[in-house]
């Protein structure tokens, strides 16, 4: 384990063969934890993070010095409960924070790989992760839990580790990454290489790097991310610190200065080529495919028990998508609950705070683990 | 726990996979969980009862049954409860298919149109009646097929459904309805549970 800048990695050294055909060794997995492991090793809840984030889940994150991205879910006395259980959470492979990914330095040319860095899917994160359980002794985790793309992995690594996990929590996400989804993805990755600063890929953190492109990226992301209702209700035609419109470009309207500043901060965070490798892997996502078109067979051989979340006002990975999974795990009988949650909130709903949301999630786990 | 409960508890057989349509608060499904050893879910079109069940730690889906019971494969459970519910659905012929479909046995429970209160109500007042099990009024009732025990047996037995045992609920006593007393047993109770199969 090596700890540079607050960031603990766990260095792979058993070879991944990816699916894009590569194999990497030797390579860093990211990660930290919260509460404490118990004697039997039962207690432990491997989280999984969405596009955009990271492996510190609550608390001050160390690098951004902001509020972790699932501050309100995960804590001492919160919907996971970090004075019972213990939780892990890694950054993918492909992220940027400190795990392998394209701003990670190739050793043989001493420069960062770019878009040199193997294409990556949900498959190869959950397999590069797995390997957390090992470095922790943990035989099976208690529960695996991640909205979003963090649902996806969940769905993704029940399937390749059937009985790793005792509860399987995917929230807000698909089996498959609808056109919807791949077009605004796409959106963003045209912006990000639309951008002189990108050089297909090869600039490096001491040139101009390509913030305006990545800006525009996570404005369009941003907006997916809400409701027409929750924006309205927001920002309606507010104006920003002015009487009156100005009659140029300027900001003149709340939302416009509120989607500037999250482009803005994110550029500081965010690697551009992460973004295009992950929303890669998201959208390459289809887990029913990896079963001949039947998604139940992904599900076959667990005996986990379900609980799948979806949030109403989610246009981004609406109910039915949701549903469509529930679906799947009913037709063989499999252990699931599904609530769908009243929210303005959007597709953000579940990294924020909700409080049907999370009732519901503290309500499963509690109960599940005094259960089991 | 209510009278109607502890009749549909005791049809049941232990360790035997159990689905409650219109599980409500869970009460049922706790019960038959904790002391039948069933494996039991819920289906429940509230998401504030499916919080409850949640919080009681039971696996439940929020769901309409008219359109997510065909989800279930076939007799993929040992019984399908459908509790006090059958009438209130738009198309209750198609909704006891799909039970009888999904449970290897259905359990079916209606409130009875022809119990005498209720006959007496409309005969005297001229007024849609309201009593204990039904106590809603005409214009927000969720009740839009009401029938009477008569009318569910003669129903199940015209569409070649099994009837196992039927029986009659008035106040916290049960008896078996028959073919020779179905009139009198129509008139005397409030309630009436069926446990059928197709």
């Amino acid at each position: 384990m090596n700890t540079e800048n607050n960031i603990k990695t766990l260095i792979v050294k058993k070879p991944l063969k990816l699916d894009c055909g590569k194999t990497i060794n030797e390579f860093p997995i990211a990660y930290e934890t919260y509460g404490s492991l118990n004697e039997n090793r039962d207690n432990a809840i491997l989280v999984f993070h969405a596009l955009t984030g990271d492996q510190f889940v609550t608390g001050v994150n160390p690098i951004t010095k902001k509020d972790g991205w699932w501050s309100y879910a995960v804590g001492p006395n919160k919907a996971i409960d970090t004075k019972k259980y213990f939780v892990i959470c890694a950054n993918v492979i492909g992220g940027c924070m400190g795990s392998f990914g394209p701003s990670y330095k190739d050793s043989q040319t001493g420069k960062a790989f770019g878009t040199n860095f193997p294409i990556i899917t949900i498959n190869d994160m959950v397999n590069a992760q797995y390997n957390l359980l090992d470095h922790f002794g943990i035989d099976k985790l208690f529960s695996i839990a991640g909205g979003s793309m963090g649902g996806m992995q969940v769905l993704q690594f029940i399937s390749n580790f059937p009985d790793k996990a005792k509860t399987v929590i995917p929230i807000a996400c698909t089996s498959s990454h609808s056109a919807q989804n791949i077009a605004f993805n796409e959106l963003g990755r045209q912006a990000i290489a639309a951008d002189s600063n990108w050089k297909e890929g090869n600039y490096s953190s001491n040139d101009t790097i390509p913030n305006k492109g990545l800006a525009v990226a996570r404005m369009a992301a941003h907006i997916t991310y809400l409701s027409k209702k929750g924006l309205q209700e927001k920002f309606g035609r507010k104006l920003q610190e002015r009487e009156d419109i100005k009659f140029g470009f300027d900001a003149d309207f709340q939302i416009e200065s509120y989607l500037r500043y999250q482009g803005s901060v994110f550029v500081d965070r965010f690697d551009a080529n992460s973004y295009l490798y992950i929303t890669r892997a998201m959208d390459y996502f289809d887990l029913a495919k990896q079963f001949k078109g039947n998604l139940s067979n992904a599900f076959k051989a667990t005996k986990a028990k379900f609980f799948i979340i979806s949030f109403t006002s989610d246009w981004l990975y609406p109910t039915q998508e949701n549903k469509d999974i529930v679906i799947a795990l009913n037709s063989i009988g499999a252990d699931v609950g599904f609530v769908e949650i009243e929210s303005d909130k959007g597709h953000d709903s579940f990294l924020l705070d909700v409080p049907d949301f999370l009732s519901a999630l503290k309500n499963f786990l509690d109960r599940s683990y005094i259960e089991s | 726990m209510k009278n109607e409960f502890q009749v549909i508890a005791e049809l049941i057989k232990k360790n035997k996979k159990v689905l409650d349509v219109g599980c409500g608060d869970g009460t049922l499904m706790k019960f038959l969980k904790n002391n039948k050893n069933i494996n039991i879910r819920g289906l429940e079109i509230s998401k504030n009862k499916v919080q409850e069940c949640i919080a009681k730690g039971l696996t439940v889906i929020e769901g309409n049954a008219e359109r997510d019971l065909k989800q279930f494969p076939d007799k993929s459970f040992d019984y399908v409860v459908l509790s006090q519910t059958l009438q209130a659905f738009l198309d209750p012929e198609l909704v006891l298919k799909e039970l009888l479909r999904v449970g290897k046995q259905a359990i079916v429970t209606i409130p009875n149109f022809g119990y005498w209160k209720i006959r007496l109500h409309l005969l005297l007042k001229g007024t849609m009646p309201i009593t204990k099990t039904l106590p809603d009024e005409w214009y927000n009732t969720p009740n839009i097929h009401m029938c009477s025990i008569k009318d569910f047996y003669n129903f199940v037995k015209s569409r070649d459904i099994k009837i196992f045992k039927s029986l009659a609920i008035n106040n916290k006593n049960a008896s078996i309805i028959s073919d020779s007393n179905l009139t009198i047993k129509n008139l005397f109770a409030d309630l009436g549970i069926f446990l059928i199969e197709k």
